[in-house]
C-alpha cells in the first residue's frame, strides 16, 4: 500500500463550485424550485430588513445542513424530521436571540418572520435531499449556496421595492428631490404584498427566456 | 383609396423575406390589415365565410365608445367652468375639454402600440388589435386631471403585466384597461380617489364630489346629501371619470354593441340585474344611510353603466357559455354594489367587482360545461339499457 489510493478530493473542486453557484441561477430555490415564497413577499419592503433576513437564513440553511451531515448515519430514517425540526428550531432561536441583541430595530420590523424560518421549506428540503446522503462539507457549501440563492432574490426585489416605493435605498433618498418636484409621486403599489409577487415573476420571466432549458416543454 | 393600395403594393416587397425592412414586417402587416381587408382566409378548422375580422369588430367597439367620449370632453369643461363660477359657451367648454381629455387618449395610445409593436417585432407575430380598445377605454376610466406620466406607467404596466406576460391578445386573464385604473388607484390614491381630482383645475372652495363619494359619506354622518339629482346622474353633468358621468351615452354605445352583436346584452342585463338585485337586499336591510340609497342610484352612479357595457362584456375576459354569462355578470353587479356600500375604502366597486370575476370566468364555464356534460350523460343511460 505505498501507493496512497484514497485520492482528496480538493476543497473546491468543480462539483463543490457548482453546490455554491448553482442555486445562484439554475437551481434558484425561489425562482425555479418556488419555495419559501411567503417570507419573500413579507420581508422585501425595505432593503435592510431584507438583508438581514437573507444573512439569517444562509446562517441557519448552513449549519442545519452541516449539523445533519454530521448526525446523518445516526438518525434513525423513522424520526429523521422530528430531528431536522429540532436542530433548525435551536438555530432559528439562536439567530433571532442574536438579533434582538444586536439589530433591535430590524428584528422589530421582521417580527414573526423570523421564527417562521423554521417552516421555510427550502431548509427543510436541503436537509432532505442532500444533507442526509451527503458529506458535511459538501453539505455546507450547498446550504451557503441555497441562502445566498434565497437572498440575491431577496435583495433584488427588495432594491426595486424600497427604490420605487419609497424613494429611499438603504434608508437614503436617492430619487433626486428634482423629479418630486416636477410631479413624480412614489408608487403605492411596490409597498403592498402583490407587487412583491409581480417582481418576482417578472424575475422568472427574465430567467426564462435567458435559459430556455428551464421553460417547459408546451 | 386606389392610390393608398398603390403606394402600399409598391412598397410592399421591400417588406417582406429578403426585402431591405424584413423585420419590420409586423408593422407594416398591422397598417396595411388595418387599411384594407385582408386576403388571407382561414386554412384549418371549420369556420364562417365573413368580411368581418378581428380589427373591424374592435373598430365597432371604438365607434361604440365615441358618444361617451365626447360627452367626456364636453363634460370636463362644463365641469371646470361650473367650479370657478363662469359662465362658458358650448364651444369653450369643448374645448377646454379637449385640452384636457386628447394629451391623455394620446399618451395612453402613444405607449400602448409602442410596446404591441415593440412585442410583435421580437416575437415575430403580427401586431394584435385588441389595443385599439383599451387604448381608448383607458381615458375614459381615469379623472380629466390625471398627470400624463401616471398615464403612461399603468398603460406599460396594463399592456407587459396585464397582457403580454399572458401571451399578449385573447390570452390575457384581466381587463386591460381595467388592469392599468386598478394599479393607478393602489399606487397613486390620492391622484385617483378623493374630491380634487374630479373636475379639471378645480376652484378650491367648488365641492368636487362624487355622487359616490356623497353617498360614503352619508355613512358617518347619517344622511345622504346628493348635491345633484337623479336626471343629472343619468345624463351625467356630474364630477367622475371621463368617460362614466353620462348614462344615457352609454345606453347609446351599448344599442350600437348590441345592434351590430359585438357585445354581449346578456351580460350586460345580468350585470345590471345583479346589482339591483343587490341594491334592493341593502335596502330592504336598511341598516345606515347609504344603504337606503334607493337602489336604482347604484346604476347611474360612478362607473356601474361604464362598466356594465364596455368592460364586463370584453369577449376575452369574460364568461364563454350563455349561462356562464349570466352568472358572471349576475355576481359583477352584485359585488359592485356590495363592495361600493359596505366597504367605505373602495368607493368604487365596480372595478374591483369585474376583475374579481374575470379571475373566475373560466372557473365559472368549467362548471357549466361539466354540468352540461352531466345532464347529457343522464340521458344517455336509460337508452342503453
Amino acid at each position: 500500500m505505498s501507493t496512497g489510493t484514497t485520492e482528496r478530493e480538493p476543497l473546491f473542486s468543480a462539483k463543490t463550485k457548482k453546490l455554491l453557484l448553482g442555486p445562484l441561477n439554475k437551481d434558484n430555490p425561489i425562482t425555479v424550485q418556488v419555495l419559501g415564497i411567503c417570507s419573500a413577499l413579507a420581508v422585501t419592503v425595505k432593503l435592510e430588513p431584507a438583508v438581514v433576513m437573507s444573512i439569517s437564513v444562509i446562517v441557519v440553511t448552513a449549519m442545519s445542513n452541516l449539523l445533519i451531515s454530521l448526525l446523518r448515519n445516526t438518525i434513525p430514517p423513522r424520526i429523521r424530521i422530528i430531528v431536522q425540526l429540532v436542530v433548525i428550531a435551536a438555530l432559528v432561536i439562536l439567530v433571532d436571540q442574536v438579533l434582538k441583541a444586536f439589530v433591535y430595530d430590524v428584528s422589530k420590523q421582521l417580527s414573526v418572520f423570523v421564527g417562521l424560518i423554521i417552516t421555510n421549506c427550502i431548509i427543510m428540503g436541503r436537509l432532505e435531499a442532500f444533507a442526509m446522503a451527503n458529506k458535511p462539507w459538501p453539505s455546507f457549501v450547498d446550504g451557503i449556496g441555497n441562502g445566498l440563492g434565497y437572498g440575491i432574490i431577496l435583495i433584488i426585489v427588495a432594491f426595486f421595492r424600497e427604490l420605487l416605493g419609497s424613494g429611499t435605498i438603504w434608508g437614503f433618498h436617492v430619487m433626486p428631490k428634482a423629479f418630486y418636484e416636477l410631479g413624480y409621486v412614489n408608487n403605492g403599489l411596490m409597498i403592498l404584498p402583490p407587487m412583491a409577487l409581480i417582481v418576482v415573476g417578472i424575475i422568472i420571466w427574465v430567467q426564462r427566456s435567458r435559459n430556455p432549458e428551464l421553460q417547459e416543454e408546451k | 383609396m386606389k392610390a393608398l393600395r398603390k403606394q402600399l403594393d409598391k412598397i410592399k416587397p421591400q417588406f417582406q423575406k429578403g426585402g431591405k425592412f424584413e423585420k419590420l414586417h409586423s408593422t407594416f402587416d398591422a397598417f396595411e390589415t388595418f387599411l384594407f381587408v385582408p386576403d388571407k382566409t382561414t386554412s384549418l378548422g371549420s369556420h364562417i365565410r365573413d368580411s368581418i375580422d378581428m380589427k373591424r369588430t374592435m373598430s365597432i367597439v371604438v365607434i361604440a365608445m365615441i358618444p361617451t367620449l365626447l360627452f367626456g370632453i364636453w363634460n370636463a369643461g362644463n365641469q371646470h367652468y361650473l367650479s370657478i363660477g363662469e359662465a362658458a359657451a358650448f364651444w369653450d367648454k369643448v374645448l377646454f375639454g379637449l385640452w384636457k381629455v386628447l394629451p391623455i387618449v394620446v399618451v395612453s395610445y402613444v405607449t400602448g402600440l409602442g410596446i404591441e409593436f415593440a412585442f410583435a417585432q421580437i416575437r415575430h407575430h403580427e401586431v394584435n388589435e385588441g389595443f385599439l380598445v383599451s387604448g381608448m377605454l383607458i381615458p375614459l376610466v381615469l379623472p380629466p386631471d390625471i398627470p400624463l406620466w401616471m398615464v403612461a406607467v399603468a398603460t406599460a404596466f396594463a399592456v407587459i403585466i396585464g397582457k403580454e406576460v399572458f401571451g399578449g391578445t385573447g390570452m390575457n386573464i384581466l381587463n386591460p384597461a381595467l388592469t392599468a385604473r386598478a394599479f393607478l388607484f393602489f399606487a397613486y390614491p390620492a391622484q385617483m380617489s378623493g374630491d380634487k381630482v374630479w373636475i379639471a383645475e378645480k376652484a378650491d372652495a367648488y365641492s368636487g364630489a362624487t355622487p359616490l363619494a356623497e353617498a360614503t359619506a352619508g355613512i358617518e354622518s347619517g344622511v345622504v346629501n346628493f348635491s345633484h339629482s337623479f336626471m343629472d346622474m343619468f345624463l351625467g353633468t356630474i364630477p367622475g371619470s371621463i368617460g362614466e358621468t353620462s348614462t344615457l351615452a352609454i345606453l347609446i354605445g351599448a344599442a350600437i354593441l348590441v345592434f351590430t352583436g359585438v357585445g354581449s346584452l346578456r351580460i350586460m342585463l345580468s350585470v345590471v340585474i345583479g346589482g339591483i338585485f343587490m341594491g334592493g337586499v341593502l335596502n330592504l336591510a336598511g341598516a345606515n344611510a347609504y344603504m337606503n340609497v334607493p337602489f336604482y342610484y347604484h346604476l347611474v352612479m360612478g362607473g356601474f353603466a361604464f362598466g356594465a357595457v364596455y368592460m364586463a362584456t370584453d369577449p376575452v375576459t369574460a364568461a364563454q357559455t350563455n349561462t356562464g354569462k349570466l352568472i358572471y355578470g349576475f355576481f359583477i353587479g352584485l359585488m359592485a354594489v356590495l363592495i361600493r356600500v359596505l366597504n367605505p375604502a373602495y368607493p368604487e366597486g365596480m372595478m374591483l367587482a369585474i376583475l374579481l370575476m374575470n379571475v373566475f370566468a373560466p372557473l365559472i364555464d368549467h362548471y357549466v360545461v361539466e354540468a352540461n356534460i352531466k345532464r347529457r350523460l343522464k340521458r344517455l343511460k336509460p337508452a342503453k339499457a
